[in-house]
């Protein structure tokens, strides 16, 4: 990455929801990947939720609204880049939402072409290969949904996760299948959501994997608190707390630790 | 068939609980999927003929009327008959009335997802008819008063000691346990029928516009004794199966078997082309063709035409994770998996069927196997759009999405709430880092913990961050 040492990519970070309110660590894990691959990194002050509840709840009209806001408040940046595939593949689906001869449609266009979730973006635009990291021990991946499906992130978690000291990836079975998490699916209908994350917490289990890893916190969230329910050993964690060689930091739903910081 | 989509809720709560069909979604599972998966790889052109596909798909489609009317001249110089319905209860009529015209007693049947939508089974009968279904899932299911819980499998849901117990009740013979002993005394059974049934109803996989066939697509060859014997015999087929032409129709064929249960080709692939010729030596002397329309053409033109190019394979189910795990039948209608929750809206009406589109996590597998590449997940969506614009989502849900979306488009009101619910939670289950038991969130908490968030939300970390750098 010689150019970049020069000039350095200006990045607009998209935090999303989950990761502000219930993990901090892995926004500030993708800030230091991006840092290390030669990014300056910002993060623009008037994003939120991508809208990804309403336009899945078939609220067209709300959805528009909240894409406007995010379009404007990431405009200005070289990238936009996420630790989220679903996220950012609701970005991606923002052009839907506005008629042709709406001028937010191009700006939803111009958008779309500069979102990206964080593996992808370190491996498909950055082509980047320093992971500076060690995780001593056997995990297994997670490939959600959305980042799977509609943005094509398979090998590049996989990748960068090789590069890593120590680390040994045990595929699980089953590893594309959905965990059933779905957003407001898994409270909508809890029972089906239920059977989908225990196959899931079984497969990750019977890898001998000790950690799970996955890019969404979404389903994350929802297989770590299963994993918990059933008492079973294996920990979670975002792919880029491995990346960045951030886990120190309890595993999700894990609190091991000191709580250092005032309520 | 009485609809119960409105009951899918409680319908899939039992189903996740019955151990026996449990059992057979575990068959179905770990059969279809790895057989598709096996012919798709030994295809290195699969995928573009996916594309060729749903091409061809829309071009039919944009010009459905011309097709439609191609194939019934064709079938009319055949010497048969093309009967155009409109709605289901046509259909019924039209079809009662041919057989009343043969002075049928009895009807042998193909497999045909049609006649269940149409119900036809249940009029004939009130009608005096007696309809014998020769497909071996569904004399089964017919034996034991059932309906399909799939389209291509229909008895999916039943295990090996369901047949055995239905066969010994009803055949009234000693108790049998091997498959192939089980299936020999339902061809016994069945061979009666083929002989003596007066019309024969078929469905159809394709209609031929060029040469005014239909085609059905068999792997047991019931189809072909059903169609051949009988004096009269009836093709019951939805509008969107037409094709141009017999080559086009071998394209479909090659996607159709591999992505339904992974072979190359069918066993059984029969086209019915008119009735018999002078010098054909077998073949019915009657051939009529019921086009159903059925709420199809009101789809052309809208966000759901894309609907109408599905083949009927049954991969979107095969591999959807909802469907395996509540079978068909929770779904409270004819079509189940994806494609159900596409198509039963339009016909029974969001009112009753909006559970179905949103039974979906939006996970994509099935559009990722769909032969003619159907944008499933969207169109689920279309139909959660058409239910909101109703205002038939759940008052609590619009209020939730309202609520969430007037947050998140006052950023600072959002800072507050979401530094707030952090701080919340972080009181409530900070010291274990998870909640066991969240009263507005049992949805969740009935089933799994809740993380708790690990500190102050990444705005307020990052915000902290920025003053102490400036301050150095």
């Amino acid at each position: 990455m010689s150019d970049t040492q020069t000039m350095p990519i200006k990045v607009g970070l998209f935090v999303t929801c989950l990761a502000d309110m219930f993990r901090p660590e892995v926004a500030f894990a993708t800030v230091k990947l991006l840092e290390q691959a030669g990014c300056e990194v910002e993060v623009p002050r008037n994003q939120t939720c991508c809208g990804q509840p309403a336009f899945n709840s078939g609220d067209k009209h709300n959805s528009r609204t909240i894409a406007r806001q995010t379009i404007e408040a990431l405009e200005g940046y070289r990238y936009v880049v996420g630790p989220s595939g679903s996220c950012i593949g609701m970005l991606h689906h923002y052009p839907e939402l506005f008629t042709e001869d709406d001028p937010w449609k191009a700006r939803a266009e111009a958008l779309k072409a500069r979102a990206f979730e964080v593996t992808s973006f370190l491996v498909d635009v950055l082509n980047f290969s320093g992971i500076q990291s060690e995780f001593n021990g056997k995990i297994t991946y997670h490939d959600s949904c959305s980042g799977l499906r509609e943005l094509g992130i398979k090998q590049q978690p996989r990748q960068l996760l090789s590069e890593i000291d120590g680390v040994e990836l045990a595929e699980m079975q089953e590893a594309e299948t959905c965990c059933g998490f779905g957003g407001t699916f898994c409270v909508k209908y809890p029972d089906i959501s239920n059977r989908m994350v225990s196959n899931k917490t079984g497969f990750a289990a019977d890898s001998g994997a000790s950690t799970l890893v996955g890019g969404d916190l979404g389903c994350l969230l929802n297989m770590a608190g299963k994993l918990k329910r059933e008492g079973r050993e294996v920990q979670v964690r975002h792919v880029v707390e491995l990346l960045a060689d951030m886990t120190g930091t309890p595993a999700i739903g894990e609190a091991d630790y000191d709580l250092g910081q005032p309520l | 068939m009485q609809i119960k989509s409105p009951e899918f809720k409680q319908s899939a709560r039992i189903a996740l609980q019955d151990v026996n069909l449990q059992k057979a979604l575990g068959n179905l599972k770990a059969g279809f999927p790895g057989k598709r998966a096996a012919a798709v790889a030994r295809m290195p052109e699969f995928d573009r003929l996916r594309d060729e596909a749903r091409d061809l798909k829309n071009h039919i489609l944009e010009h459905l009327d011309l097709y439609l009317e191609e194939f019934e001249a064709r079938v009319v110089e055949n010497g048969g008959q093309v009967h155009w319905c409109r709605t289901a209860d046509d259909a019924r009529q039209t079809i009662l009335q041919i057989c009343r015209e043969q002075n049928a007693k009895t009807v042998t049947k193909g497999k045909s997802m049609v006649t269940e939508e149409i119900n036809l089974n249940e009029y004939l009968e009130e009608n005096g008819i007696h309809p014998v279904e020769t497909d071996l899932g569904e004399y089964i299911l017919q034996l034991r008063g059932d309906h399909p819980s799939h389209i291509i499998a229909p008895a999916i849901h039943l295990n090996l000691e369901d047949v055995s117990e239905a066969f010994h009740e009803h055949h009234k013979r000693p108790k049998l346990t091997d498959p192939a002993a089980l299936m020999a005394e339902a061809r016994e059974m069945l061979r009666k029928q083929f002989v003596a049934a007066d019309v024969g109803i078929t469905g159809a996989n394709f209609l031929v516009a060029e040469t005014g066939s239909t085609i059905i697509v068999t792997n047991e060859g019931n189809g072909d004794l059903t169609q051949t014997l009988p004096k009269t015999h009836i093709v019951v087929s939805s509008i969107e199966k037409v094709v141009p032409t017999l080559e086009d129709m071998t394209l479909f064929l090659r996607l159709l078997a591999r992505s339904a249960t992974g072979q190359e080709f069918s066993v059984y692939n029969t086209l019915s082309s008119g009735n018999r010729r002078p010098d054909d030596q077998d073949g019915p002397e009657n051939f009529h063709v019921v086009l159903v329309d059925n709420g199809r053409s009101d789809m052309v033109g809208t966000e759901f035409q894309e609907m109408l190019r599905c083949i009927r394979c049954s991969a979107c189910m095969n591999h959807c994770p909802v469907y395996g795990a509540v079978g068909g039948h929770s779904y409270g209608w004819v079509y189940p998996g994806p494609m159900g929750s596409v198509l039963t809206p339009q016909m029974i009406g969001i009112e009753q069927a909006a559970l179905l589109p949103n039974a979906s996590t939006a996970c994509g597998k099935c559009e990722e196997v769909c032969p003619v590449r159907i944008p499933l997940p969207k169109l689920m969506r279309h139909w959660r759009e058409k239910e909101f614009e109703q205002h038939l989502t759940p008052r609590a849900v619009r209020w939730g999405l309202g609520s969430w979306a007037f947050l998140a488009t006052h950023p600072m009101l959002y800072r507050l709430f979401s530094s707030s619910a952090s701080r919340l939670m972080r009181l409530l289950g900070g010291q274990k880092g998870r909640i066991s038991k969240l009263p507005l969130a049992s949805g969740w908490t009935d089933h799994r913990d809740m993380p708790v968030p690990t500190g102050k939300t990444f705005m307020q970390q990052w915000q902290a961050r920025q003053k102490q750098e400036n301050k150095s």
